[in-house]
């Protein structure tokens, strides 16, 4: 059974794979993705500085959504353990947005995990970004094509 | 459809609107997520703009992801929003 959270508070990594892991001797190995607040200077409209992203999400749906996601991977790999962590609200460049983390006996299974995770959370979980920029301009992050693609590899 | 629907709106869809929520009575005539819509832009000119681009508008029905041709049963909740951008 996954442990998923939708919060604003930020999260401790140590503290998240401390939990997955505790008490537990059949993991062989973890898979871990943080995705973080990144100021893309190369792009266009964040040529000033990106001040701060907001996420939005609906609420009702989000928690049902990632379950969905995350039952699938646990189903697929024969996970031993999976934490999805998802914040919302506003967050600064430097800080972390989301976390997944994967356990399972063996390598391969904790990694393709993780990877799946993010690939269908980008793609399948109900949230929006919004990008505010040094320059006072805000405008909506458009979904990528690439995200799709890497969605549908698995 | 003479019983009410509870529309939600997200991200650009609900600047455009102007509220995050509302209740509306369609007529009987509106079936599909694809004849709401139609119905919603024809509201007035906030609705209209909103859905200008329909190309870029998803959609769930009860919380599940659906598509244009899905059928709408009285009470339903509806929500209207761009493509996902989390992760």
């Amino acid at each position: 059974m996954a442990t998923i959270s939708v919060r604003t508070e930020d999260f401790d990594v140590a503290a998240e794979i401390a939990r997955l892991t505790s008490g537990r001797t059949d993991i062989g190995g973890l898979g871990c993705f943080i995705g973080v607040v990144r100021d893309d200077k190369t792009h266009e409209p964040s040529a000033h500085g990106l001040r701060a992203l907001t996420l939005e999400h609906y609420p009702a749906m989000t928690m049902r959504a990632i379950g969905r996601i995350t039952d699938e991977a646990e189903r697929r790999w024969g996970l031993l353990g999976c934490t999805v962590i998802h914040r919302v609200g506003r967050m600064l460049p430097g800080e972390n947005i989301v976390l997944v983390l994967t356990a399972s006996a063996h390598r391969q299974a904790a990694l393709d995990a993780t990877a799946f995770l993010i690939d269908w959370l980008k793609t399948k979980a109900p949230f929006w970004k919004r990008e505010e920029f040094q320059s006072g301009e805000g405008v909506w992050v458009e979904a990528r094509d690439a995200d799709d693609t890497a969605a549908a590899r698995w | 459809m003479p019983a009410p629907l509870t529309v939600l709106y997200f991200a650009w869809l609900r600047e455009r609107v102007g509220v995050a929520e509302e209740t509306v009575s369609p007529p009987n005539s509106v079936a599909t997520v694809a004849d709401l819509i139609e119905y919603l832009a024809n509201l007035d000119q906030r609705h209209a703009a909103a859905f200008r681009d329909r190309k870029s508008v998803r959609c769930a029905v009860n919380q599940e992801f659906a598509d244009a041709s899905a059928i709408l049963r009285p009470g339903d909740e509806v929500g209207f929003f761009p493509p996902v951008t989390g992760g």
